[in-house]
């Protein structure tokens, strides 16, 4: 995508910032718009209620008359907090979980960066989120904020140690850690997707199908709780905290916050699809081969991205629903006693299989 | 060289989401470990009791409503047997009936908040609006016999203000057949959950013996191991005629009298009243329901004390009567206010998580505890 624009605009810097800004304001926020509708809708489906149905056709406008409000909104920071600290807070936690999508290759024909080193750059600057987010909960000079911070920061720190595992599992038998590289692994039929042991063949596949199912329920999980949704959703667990780490935050700052979490939601669901389902890979052939119209398969390709990173954020969405939440001492015990000797086991053992 | 370290007070409360009500927990912490709880109350106190003094004797009825607001008919109830027992007034069967089957439909809408609101502080949302749909049903059938929804009035000395509807029985009926299946729903949902389970079993243990000081009373105190119910043990009204159990606290998920007793203790409740109002319907009379009403009501000089089983325990009216139209005093025993009292002793030791976890198992109506 650098490439098009380039020869269009010919300035290198101009290029850059244009293609790094067209995530954004091509999918992330029009994703954004539509996900916290879709909570509202999915959660009302659920619990039985209508949801939004007065702003626009059937209540679809609702939020963006939510952000419209948030516009308006008095922005108070309060008198004791730390004013640089508490500024920067939200700007860090969004940047984090913005740049994420750099190295997620949307199509075949768009990432915002071909990085060698994708995988390893999404896992280190995920954390940047971390950050941001301790930020917060100290600058506001709050104790529930402090509270829900720390509680966050632990869990996030944490939770990262089993995402790296599976995530390393997966590097060692495609042995990139390019993220277009491993999706165009898993090219042209969905047996060739990781969660069914990618292009191995053989013997080899069939060993590698029950701990692909492990490690993606592994990574899946602690992506849940890196993104502090339900039930790992403690850092600002509304009945204890009032709201964690951003209880303090109103107007836009609180809408960055929000931003961030959906922006999160979507980030960790492409990182799942794309390691463990194809990511814009489509399950069985395109359109475009079909009818010889080449231009046609990296839409095709998109738009079978944004369906499996919907279907995981909508799982998300399900589980925040069903299930109540874990204490802060039980979500460490899952992570540290099962998911991480769990995720390790699981490494040693595809490593031994990828060497048969 | 140890690192200094110091104890943070957090103010929970009186704005906060899962207080219930405008409660200020004050909780000394060290870390996310609790060394103390002292809940403020006050804030929603109105005078009761004071009021009352000026008031004749029905126009309490209305401010009783306003005590337990989730348990407005149980509050009615109490207070209007103790005057009927004051004045010796024989109410009609039909009247008894229809006690009985408004208490235990507003026990089951009780509880459902109780239960309901007990899951919200855990983080799950949905079982709550499920029992706040099935609640909605029950309130219809108030509103459709005395046209209030949430503070009634309904029951007055030696009678009731309306006879039912003449759906009532039917739509009652109805609704006990609806809601029979969704209390498995929600023991699917909710009950058996595992992570609901673990942030409830062995937390905030209440041991009988400490439970019985405290004087602890209603689904608090069988979840501890106790059978004790005034609807069996001291039969007021028409108890007597019906045939349902008393469920007690087995400790079935973790320790004997935890968390996730106290809550289950009022599942299992639900289904016992769904039995009562079911028998009730099967043998209610015809009758006027206004027959007994007295023109002045003027009780002889004397006092009583007269308890009932409200939902959240026993509910103790004790008036003293100057034989004027106007009570001389009327004190009430409030269940809510005693299992708060236990806040400190239940909360020690444990997380912050915890504390919400145990404040929604108590089931405290903050208008009750501060009248």
């Amino acid at each position: 995508m650098y490439d098009i624009i380039l020869n269009i605009t010919g300035s290198e810097i101009l290029s850059m910032i244009i293609s790094a800004a067209l995530p954004l304001f091509l999918f992330i926020l029009p994703f954004a718009l539509v996900a916290v509708l879709a909570e509202r809708k999915v959660s009302a489906f659920m619990q039985d209620r209508l949801g939004p149905t007065r702003v626009g056709p059937k209540g679809t406008l609702q939020t963006v008359a939510d952000i419209l409000k948030l516009f308006q909104k008095e922005d108070i920071i309060p008198s004791e907090a730390d004013k640089k600290l508490f500024n920067l807070a939200p700007i860090l936690v969004f940047a984090g979980s913005f740049a994420v999508f750099a190295a997620i290759p949307f199509s075949g024909a768009y990432i915002g960066t071909m990085a060698d080193v994708g995988v390893f750059y999404i896992i280190a600057i995920s954390s940047l989120v971390v950050a941001g987010i301790l930020m917060a909960g100290w600058a506001s000079n709050n104790k529930y904020s402090l509270l829900g911070a720390v509680r966050s920061v632990s869990q996030i720190i944490s939770y990262e140690i089993p995402t790296a595992l599976v995530i390393l599992s997966l590097v060692m038998l495609a042995g990139t850690l390019n993220m277009y590289d491993l999706t165009n692994m898993q090219t042209e039929y969905f047996w060739n997707w990781f969660i069914f042991g990618g292009p191995a063949t053989g013997i080899q596949k069939i060993l590698l199908i029950p701990f692909m199912v492990v490690g993606f329920v592994i990574i899946y999980i602690s992506t849940l709780a890196e993104v502090n949704r339900t039930p790992f959703d403690i850092p600002e667990a509304e009945s204890e905290l009032v709201a964690g780490y951003h209880t303090e935050y109103s107007g836009m700052k609180f809408a960055i916050f929000f931003l961030a979490e959906y922006a999160n939601m979507f980030a960790v669901s492409a990182i799942v699809a794309t390691l463990f389902f194809g990511g814009f890979q489509s399950p069985f052939g395109y359109i475009g081969n079909l009818l010889g119209a080449e231009w046609m398969i990296p839409i095709e390709q998109f738009l079978w991205f944004t369906v499996k990173g919907l279907f995981f954020v909508f799982v998300q969405m399900w589980l925040r629903w069903t299930l109540p939440r874990l204490r802060v001492d039980q979500l460490m015990a899952l992570c540290w006693k099962y998911l991480i000797p769990y995720a390790f086991v699981n490494l040693i053992i595809i490593g031994i299989i990828s060497l048969i | 060289m140890a690192i200094k370290t110091e104890e943070m007070v957090l103010n929970m409360g009186p704005q906060h989401p899962s207080t219930h009500g405008v409660l200020r927990l004050e909780l000394k912490l060290s870390g996310e470990l609790i060394t103390g709880v002292t809940p403020h109350i006050g804030y929603l106190h109105r005078c009761f009791e004071k009021h009352c003094e000026a008031m004749t004797y029905p126009q309490v009825i209305p401010y009783t409503d306003r005590m337990d607001y989730l348990a407005s008919m149980y509050n009615n109830f109490g207070y209007v047997t103790a005057v009927e027992k004051l004045m010796g007034i024989e109410v009609p069967e039909r009247v008894e009936y229809i006690r009985i089957i408004m208490g235990e439909l507003q026990r089951i809408a009780s509880h459902m908040v109780a239960i309901g609101t007990n899951g919200l502080d855990i983080g799950a949302f949905t079982p709550f609006l499920y029992l706040f749909r099935d609640r909605e049903k029950i309130l219809s059938l108030f509103e459709m016999t005395c046209g209030a929804r949430l503070l009634y009035n309904y029951m007055w000395i030696g009678g009731v203000s309306h006879d039912l509807h003449p759906d009532f029985l039917r739509l009652t009926k109805e609704f006990i057949d609806y809601f029979r299946p969704n209390i498995t729903e929600l023991n699917n949902l909710l009950s058996y959950n595992k992570i609901f389970v673990e942030r409830t079993a062995n937390v905030g243990v209440l041991p009988a013996d400490v439970a019985i000081n405290y004087g602890m009373t209603g689904p608090n105190l069988r979840a501890s191991g106790i059978n004790y119910d005034l609807r069996k043990d001291e039969p007021y009204s028409i108890y007597d005629r019906f045939d349902f159990n008393v469920p007690v606290g087995e400790g079935k998920m973790g320790t004997l009298g935890d968390c996730w007793d106290r809550y289950y203790m009022r599942v299992l409740e639900m289904e016992e009243s769904l039995k009562i109002v079911e028998q009730a319907i099967a043998q209610i009379p015809d009758g006027d329901v206004h027959s007994a009403i007295p023109k002045r009501i003027k009780p002889p000089v004397g006092s009583i004390y007269h308890r009932v089983e409200n939902p959240r325990g026993e509910l103790g009216y004790f008036i003293v009567s100057d034989g004027s139209m106007n009570p001389f005093r009327v004190k009430v025993r409030p269940p809510s206010f005693v299992s708060l009292e236990l806040m400190d002793e239940l909360c020690k030791g444990h997380l912050v998580s915890d504390v919400v976890a145990i404040l929604g198992s108590i089931d405290i109506v903050l208008g009750e505890v501060d009248r």
